[in-house]
């Protein structure tokens, strides 16, 4: 049983986790990352669950790292760092995660936000990589993820200066699609779930790796990638399925094979 | 905490704060900004007050910011206004607009620079009949600030907006209704107790819809029509969960006065 962590069992396809530190406001010690990693790893193994739903408290999806935790640890400790581990299992879950974020949203909390694949903010929620103010720097992917995101005049300005900008600022800026009001928050990102849970599973699969592929690659291999990944879903039931039920008007029934 | 320069108290779910530097007409020092913060904290925090009554005393309302914490000789550096906006202006106009529940604002005398652009910034504002306002910035070479130049346009149009803030003529409470820059206007010796009959009646409604229809119509300001339509169908979604919405269909439906929590 994770202890920073509450899950609720997968419905309607969709599992939805809680980082649940208060004390802390949710600041990702190396417990709770290594918790969360374990979850998705036993998500990614469950037919039952296609989407998951990542989200914190109404005050503060994750403020950060532990900073105590991040002081004792040396040179070589950092070389050693179990978090990294972590880190890679997080960012290589397969199916997809959508992060439902209210109040901060910072360091460590913001690198946990783009590692999800869809990100719905409630109006007060704030997005931050403030380790600069700490004579560090961010170590999660805050750097490349977030300069992918929001482009380079706002990464810098963000990672350089640690300032936080607000949710209405991060949807113009692309890091966050939707916001909605606070309370409604996790119920928004749960709907979206629901309906991405109800499409064929190997597409949605496919159609993530493809959309993380253009992050990382040029045009060409992208496009190849993206091709190859369409010829494989040919091979699948569920294209089947989805085509004579687009012809028929009626609702596809996916099974995931 | 107990405050030097404003009178704060909440009692039967109506918190009142009321400016109290009568002799310098309740202008701003630092010390008054950290007490009316302090204040807007508890307020926000409590789990009693339902409404917010913003007054002051003695003849005036508040003369905005107290001149003379600002050192204009010759010879000395500029002074940063923008940094004391930033650090506590700000902030305050902020917190009032965000405030979950009524805010109202009785204007006993004159209201003059920030004092004149704080009441815009709540929800409910009445003033005594020989209240004044004036946009004085003009007249100092400054600019209107605590959001006036964002709530006087919107208010009276953008004509009577320009006129108010470069002219920065002194006028009536009865022409400020008139404008529609407050609501009403009450007789000088009935202020008070109008003021506080209307937060009391507010504290027995159901003010966590009232807060609701306060955050749709300040995202009205900035909102598409299509964003406020749909703005609109998640706060009702919000306000048909609450208790009190429950109580009040149910008082309908039995004939009784409903008994609502503000929950």
């Amino acid at each position: 049983m994770p202890q920073t962590l509450k899950v609720a069992p997968a419905e309607h396809g969709v599992r939805l986790i809680t980082l649940q530190r208060p004390q802390a406001l949710n600041a990702l010690n190396t417990q709770l990352l290594g918790e969360l990693a374990a979850e998705l790893a036993e998500a990614e193994q469950d037919p039952n669950t296609r989407v998951v739903v990542l989200t914190g408290s109404r005050k503060a999806f994750a403020a950060g790292a532990d900073i105590n935790e991040m002081a004792e640890r040396n040179i070589v400790g950092i070389l050693n760092d179990p978090r990294v581990g972590h880190w890679q299992s997080i960012s290589s879950f397969s199916k997809p995660l959508i992060a439902a974020v209210n109040g901060f949203a910072l360091g460590g909390g913001c690198e946990l936000v783009m590692h999800a694949d869809i990100v719905i903010a409630g109006e007060d929620a704030r997005f931050g990589q403030p380790e600069i103010n700490l004579g560090i720097m961010p170590g999660a992917g805050g750097t490349q993820r977030l300069l992918r995101a929001v482009g380079k005049s706002l990464a810098m300005q963000m990672v350089l200066s640690g300032v936080a900008i607000d949710a209405r600022h991060a949807q113009r800026a692309g890091l966050v699609s939707e916001v909605t009001q606070p309370e409604l928050t996790v119920e928004r990102a749960l709907e979206l779930a629901r309906v991405i849970a109800q499409k064929a599973p190997l597409a949605v699969r496919m159609a993530k790796e493809a959309l993380l592929k253009a992050q990382d690659t040029d045009l060409a291999s992208g496009l190849r990638f993206e091709r190859h990944a369409f010829t494989v879903l040919a091979g699948t039931q569920d294209r089947e399925e989805g085509i004579r039920a687009f012809q028929e008007k009626r609702r596809a029934n996916f099974t995931g094979q | 905490m107990s405050f030097e320069h404003i009178l704060f108290s909440i009692e039967n779910g109506v918190a009142m704060l009321s400016l109290n530097r009568p002799e310098q007409l309740n202008s701003f020092n630092e010390k008054m900004h950290l007490e009316v913060r302090e204040a807007l904290k508890q307020v926000r925090t409590s789990d009693e007050a339902r409404v917010l009554l913003l007054t002051a005393e003695g003849r005036g309302f508040c003369a905005g910011q107290d001149l003379s914490d600002r050192n204009v000789a010759p010879g000395s550096a500029m002074p940063d206004l923008g940094e004391s906006i930033e650090k506590y202006y700000n902030p305050m106009i902020r917190a009032l607009r965000d405030l979950p529940m009524p805010v109202i604002c009785a204007i006993n005398g004159v209201a003059a620079g920030a004092g004149a652009n704080i009441p815009l910034a709540c929800d409910l504002t009445i003033a005594a009949r020989s209240a004044s306002f004036i946009q004085a910035f003009c007249k100092i070479g400054l600019v209107p600030d605590s959001g006036g130049t964002w709530s006087l346009p919107r208010l009276v149009g953008m004509a009577k907006a320009k006129a108010l803030a470069l002219l920065g003529e002194r006028i009536s409470a009865e022409q400020a209704e008139q404008l529609g820059l407050i609501y009403r206007v009450i007789d000088d010796s009935e202020l008070r107790d109008e003021a506080l009959k209307l937060a009391r009646h507010l504290a027995t409604q159901p003010t966590y819809g009232l807060a609701l229809i306060k955050r749709a119509l300040n995202a009205s300001m900035h909102n598409s029509f299509d964003e406020q339509l749909e703005l609109e169908r998640d706060l009702q979604r919000l306000a048909g969960r609450s208790e009190d919405y429950r109580e009040g269909v149910s008082a309908f439906m039995n004939k009784r006065t409903p008994q609502f929590k503000g929950k």
